[in-house]
């Protein structure tokens, strides 16, 4: 289970709700709410204060570097720090093995990440995320830009995920994909969040 | 020591005319560094005036607490051009105190040093061989350390997305920020490396032609050049190894997040 307890923060008002493991809850908002801001506070990549633990663990108790690993934040744009697409993988071989799943070709892990197109970033960068097997992830409109299809296929591998235990927050705009995946959906407005409803 | 040529003003103000012949060329074709030219060179002029004549009293005194307040305003005013060189600095204090303070730790630990060792100055402290030393460390560990906070700082800066991606998947602070530390040493430490590749064989570092000039036997020259060589790349890595890793530090906090907002808006 992931508490998250008075979490507050510069434009996010105190914030708490749960969410049992293995379980997906959707947050919608418009732009500029702070869907960002509270993904980035879990994550603890910005100063916040309140109480968020995993599993009874306070992630005070828990090194920073052990618990983002753990509580796996994944932007909507994102960062690449070599030329190519496998050396950012501990484990380049088990990443390959959903290349075809997510519509790549199987040498994908051997190009070179400039070469990406908006949309193969993301999901690439969603694999990256899940193959190092977090607890949590925290998803940041992770089909943004990808077309129907692809969609559909980075959908039924969070099922999957979902389904193995994998506990996921969900940002979303597409008020549909909210209702496919999550369990629980919020709304933010303005720093707040809302239930908008459950399924 | 062999005699040398005292040079009066007049010889001096002669020099000064090549500067004149420079300053008509930028005016004729609007180069527009006739000015800039003409403020430095009077800065240049009077701050060193200035000095040969504190340096005068200084050294007839041989005061250490003289000798102390005149190394404390040398490493003041060397932490403040620092600042001035770099395009982002840490907001409050820090953007002063950084630089400042591990200019402070690699010149100072080198001078006193290079005094007990190799000058064995007697009072250790003499003004007449802890000045010129520390000066000249100073104005070398100096450009280093600004050359590489202003690096790092920027790359940074730059570098967010890189640098919290890493963050986000679980890497520590260090890692995180491998490339960017690896530059600004690399950046900080070029000007010293390429300063003692270069040295005899295209250049004559400007002490040891100073010396010579000024009578002095040239294996003599050159040994002193070695010993000060040696002093300014140990002070400049000191330095810059020093102010890197406190950047590094005050970019993040306890929970390992990359912060920026302690970094002041881009100066224009």
């Amino acid at each position: 289970m992931l508490k998250i307890d008075q979490l507050e923060r510069t434009g996010l008002q105190s914030i708490s709700f749960d969410v049992p493991s293995g379980a997906c809850i959707g947050i919608r908002g418009q732009s500029g709410a702070g869907k960002s801001l509270l993904l980035r506070a879990i994550a603890d990549l910005d100063p916040n204060t309140g109480r968020v633990s995993l599993n009874g663990k306070d992630r005070n108790d828990v090194a920073p570097n052990e618990w983002r690993r753990d509580v796996c934040y994944v932007p909507a744009e994102s960062g690449w720090w070599l030329d190519h697409v496998g050396d950012h993988f501990e484990n380049p071989d088990i990443a390959a093995g959903y290349l075809v799943r997510l519509g790549f070709a199987d040498d994908a892990m051997a190009w070179r990440v400039d070469r990406l197109s908006t949309g193969e970033r993301q999901r690439m960068a969603l694999l990256r995320a899940m193959v190092q097997g977090p607890k949590v992830l925290l998803l940041d409109e992770p089909t943004s830009a990808l077309d129907s299809e692809a969609t559909a296929k980075v959908e039924s591998l969070l099922h999957e995920m979902i389904g193995s235990g994998v506990t996921v927050i969900l940002v979303t705009h597409d008020k549909a994909q909210a209702a496919r995946m999550s369990s629980e959906r919020y709304l933010i407005e303005k720093g707040a969040l809302h239930l908008e409803g459950a399924a | 020591m062999a005699e040398y040529i005292a040079l009066s003003y007049w010889d001096i103000a002669i020099a000064a005319s090549l500067l004149c012949i420079n300053a008509g060329l930028s005016i004729y074709y609007k180069l527009g560094t006739a000015k800039r030219l003409v403020i430095a060179a009077t800065r240049m002029v009077v701050q060193l005036t200035l000095v040969g004549l504190v340096l005068k009293a200084l050294f007839a005194s041989v005061s250490p607490w003289l000798t102390l307040l005149v190394a404390v305003l040398m490493i003041g005013f060397a932490g403040r051009e620092a600042i001035s060189r770099q395009e982002r600095s840490f907001v409050g204090f820090w953007g002063y105190g950084l630089g400042t303070t591990s200019m402070l730790l690699a010149a100072g630990t080198v001078t006193i040093f290079a005094l007990g060792t190799q000058f064995h100055a007697d009072p250790w402290y003499d003004p007449r061989y802890a000045i010129p030393i520390l000066g000249m460390i100073l104005g070398n560990t100096m450009t280093g350390v600004s050359l590489a906070l202003d690096r790092l700082l920027s790359e940074a800066d730059a570098g967010r997305m890189k640098i919290e991606a890493r963050l986000a998947l679980g890497h520590t602070f260090r890692s995180a920020m491998q490339v960017p530390i690896k530059n600004a040493m690399r950046a900080g430490l070029i000007p010293t490396v390429n300063g003692m590749a270069a040295a005899g064989l295209v250049s004559l570092p400007g002490m040891m032609t100073g010396q010579i000039l000024a009578g002095v036997e040239p294996v003599q020259a050159v040994k002193y050049q070695l010993l000060v060589m040696f002093l300014i790349a140990g002070g400049t890595a000191l330095g810059v190894f020093a102010s890197t890793m406190l950047a590094m530090h005050r970019l993040s906090d306890g929970r390992q997040r990359l912060r920026l907002d302690r970094l002041n808006a881009v100066k224009n």
